[in-house]
């Protein structure tokens, strides 16, 4: 319990103070556990060039990170809105919101408390009417066939409750009963996703017994038991402590590679985003402000540049003059910052950022030429924490209605 | 879990859109209302709220019921081959204590059901966190205060013919009375009419559940509500009874007229309605409910040869508060049902 509640601190504490010079570990809270996700141990570029799993699938012709470059075979958007907007007497709850998800697409929807998020769901699943615009879900309206669209959109809301009085597997039950399973293929379907989030040995205890992690889990197996097409997810880890966040984070990231699911999930948490998102909209006030991969949102929110630590270790004060020289002289290095006294890591601003994995190799190949010796070489992740600042303070720049954003993007000023 | 996913990131050619399962999504949906009002009733059913008005319930019978068969004796006695000794079962109780009778018993008690399989209907979903969830499945909204209306009405259905039958098998076998053919169908129409009754508090309740947000607060309204009309009632009817009292040199046809406006007083309140049709409908020698009109009105009263009603005059008698009470129940039940459909799913 205090493990727990330490690390949500620390794992919020980016999106809240002003001050967070955010490096790289901070930004990736859940793969710091150890059990990291698996891609970034397979993709040397990490969370920052991860392209869409639609672009992975055609990436032997082409390998950039930008989806909306590729060639249109991709499948057709499951979740589409167009100008979808959600306004309460005199608040605009959401305000002409363009989106579109695809099948083994894992988008998300990140976004400060009351910036929208959980209206833009609701609409999605015809539970509230939008005031104008359009949405499509599975091809569907959902404020006119709410039905045909729950039917096959799992959904998991914010703060999920349960029946305390029965059993979890007594809840999937109702669930698979309202969703038309009977029998046989209701006990099978619940047998799976039970299994699927772990809670197999604690099906049959009162739900009242569970903690809120469970009744988390539990909450994603409800919304799985129907086997939906597209899994609507509000604040899936919160209150889950974070190996059970890396848990809940693989089982999205299978769902989507084995069932070719589409997800949205809303979130306030950086981090899991970035670990677990193709694409990601930056939502403020109702307002999409920045949307696609955390590439695309680098370029778009960045500064240009990248950013690479190297480790050298140097005693003598002549090879620390001639280690600059070199580092300086490579190409695309912009700058080169000269650690501290005592310390070895040496960091170099790189610009265009895209030259990043070029120079990385350049200092590699340099390091041996000049007898320099090399002890790490790590690139700097531009963090999502990093963009999101940039982007609300732009935003509120453009736009002061959007204040209460860049207000508590705080002190610092885009570069 | 973590195990059983090697490498995600070696991600499929292409994402397969392989699904298994679809059969039962092309097969038609069940009517919702169904399963969730199975759910209900089955979650009231073994609730404690449910034994507690079953145990209070059933005092309500037992007791009158024991005064009733003290007394019986004596009315049967006097009234040999009267047709209405089985009723008097219902209509009976100790001569001083006139609140212990089984039907004003059940009048009083009645309401408590509705309202307490209802309070909590809407906003115990809401408080819980389930009604986003539940409202996510594939079924309409109405559903959801349809089937937890349908499931109270069965519960007390339930209820109220199991004391009625314990009633008449008491009567029955310890007493020896038959119910004549005739008495069983008046038995029958009083269960209806008191489930009615029960209804419109049940629908109340549902109401309740609707707008206040929180189910305690609820409660207290509804068994604040419920003590007005019961209890306070009646004392609200003695005021209005002071208020309009006739004048000692009020002439017969200015005492009536006050007697008028107190009656219409009085019959605001649903008890007062659901009163006076459970007296009409188990005591067929009532002729009359409301006050004569006029002079002659009253001496053609006085001048009756007492007699019987059969069930479908007595009906008659009272047909107007029968549909004051249908058309209460689906007011309350329409206003929790198109405020429900209205309101917004968050909290």
């Amino acid at each position: 319990m205090e493990r727990k509640k330490a690390i949500r601190r620390t794992v919020r504490e980016p999106g809240a103070g002003p001050d967070t010079s955010v490096s790289p570990d901070a930004g990736a809270g859940p793969d710091a556990t150890g059990t990291a996700p698996a891609w970034t141990g397979t993709e040397p570029e990490g969370a920052a060039a991860r392209p869409a799993p639609a672009a992975r699938s055609a990436s032997s012709t082409a390998p950039g990170p930008e989806p909306r470059r590729e060639p249109d075979d991709r499948p057709a958007p499951v979740i589409r809105t167009k100008a979808l907007t959600k306004r309460y007497d005199t608040l605009t709850a959401v305000d002409a919101l363009d989106l579109s998800v695809r099948p083994g697409e894992i988008f998300g929807l990140l976004g400060q408390n009351g910036a929208g998020k959980t209206t833009t769901i609701l609409m999605l699943l015809g539970l509230t009417e939008p005031t104008s615009g359009q949405a499509r879900v599975v091809g569907l309206d959902p404020a006119r066939h709410p039905r045909e669209v729950k039917r096959r959109v799992g959904y998991l809301p914010d703060a999920v409750g349960f029946y305390g009085g029965m059993t979890g597997r007594q809840n999937l039950r109702y669930t698979a009963r309202l969703n038309g399973l009977n029998g046989k293929a209701a006990e099978a379907a619940m047998e799976e996703v039970l299994d699927q989030v772990g809670l197999t040995d604690r099906a049959d205890d009162r739900v009242e017994t569970y903690s809120r992690g469970m009744k988390q889990r539990l909450g994603i197996a409800d919304a799985l038991v129907k086997s939906p097409d597209i899994l609507i997810l509000d604040e899936p880890t919160t209150a889950i402590d974070p190996l059970g966040v890396v848990e809940i984070l693989d089982l999205l990231r299978t769902l989507v590679h084995e069932r070719g699911l589409a997800i949205l999930l809303s979130s306030h948490l950086l981090n899991q985003v970035q670990s677990v998102c193709d694409r990601i909209g930056i939502f403020a006030a109702g307002r999409m402000i920045g949307e696609g991969t955390v590439t695309r949102l680098a370029n778009l929110f960045g500064d240009g540049s990248a950013a690479i630590d190297v480790g050298l270790d140097l005693k003598d004060p002549a090879d620390r003059e001639r280690a600059d020289r070199v580092l300086a002289g490579l190409k695309s290095v912009e700058a080169v910052t000269r650690p501290e006294p005592r310390t070895d890591l040496w960091r170099l601003t790189v610009r265009p950022a895209s030259d990043e994995a070029n120079v990385r190799q350049a200092i590699l190949a340099a390091a041996l030429e000049h007898g320099l010796h090399l002890t790490s070489l790590r690139p700097i992740v531009p963090s999502l924490d990093d963009i999101y600042r940039t982007a609300l303070e732009r935003r509120g720049m453009a736009d002061t209605a959007v204040g209460r954003g860049a207000a508590s993007a705080g002190g610092r000023t885009a570069a | 879990m973590t195990a059983s996913l090697a490498t995600p990131a070696t991600a499929p050619a292409t994402p397969a859109p392989a699904k298994e399962a679809v059969d039962h999504r092309t097969s038609r949906l069940p009517a919702g209302w169904r399963i969730i009002a199975g759910k209900e009733i089955g979650d009231h059913v073994m609730s404690a709220r449910f034994i507690v008005l079953l145990i209070v319930l059933g005092l309500a019978a037992a007791i009158p019921l024991y005064f009733a068969a003290d007394r019986i004796r004596a009315v049967a006695e006097a009234a040999t081959g009267a047709p209405a000794v089985f009723l008097a079962l219902f209509t009976i109780g100790p001569s001083d204590i006139a609140i212990l009778r089984v039907d004003t018993f059940v009048g009083i008690v009645a309401p408590l059901l509705g309202l307490a399989f209802a309070f909590d209907a809407v906003n115990g979903e809401r408080s819980e966190g389930t009604l986003p969830r539940l409202l996510s499945q594939p079924i309409y909204r109405d559903d959801v205060i349809n089937g937890k209306f349908a499931a109270g009405l069965a519960v007390i259905g339930l209820v109220l013919v199991s004391v009625v039958l314990f009633i008449s098998g008491f009567g029955m076998l310890r007493l020896g009375i038959i119910p004549a053919g005739s008495e069983v169908v008046r038995l029958v129409a009083w269960v209806l009419v008191t489930f009615l009754y029960v209804a419109l508090w049940l629908s109340f309740g549902l109401l309740l559940s609707v707008v206040i947000r929180r189910a305690a607060t609820s409660a207290l309204v509804g068994f604040g509500v419920w003590l007005v009309v019961t209890i306070f009632g009646q004392l609200i009817t003695k005021l209005v009874q002071g208020l309009f009292a006739p004048a000692s040199n009020a002439t017969a046809d200015q005492i009536l007229g006050s007697y008028q406006a107190q009656e219409m007083v009085t019959r605001i309140l649903p008890s007062t309605l659901y009163q006076e049709i459970s007296t009409v409908i188990l005591t067929p020698n009532v002729t009359q409910i409301s006050t004569p009109a006029t002079i002659g009105q009253l001496e053609q009263a006085q001048s009756q040869i007492p007699g019987l009603l059969t069930l479908d005059q007595s009906i008659l008698l009272v047909w107007p508060q029968v549909v004051v009470l249908v058309a209460l129940t689906i007011a309350c039940f329409g206003a929790a049902y198109v405020l429900f459909m209205r309101q917004e799913i968050r909290a």
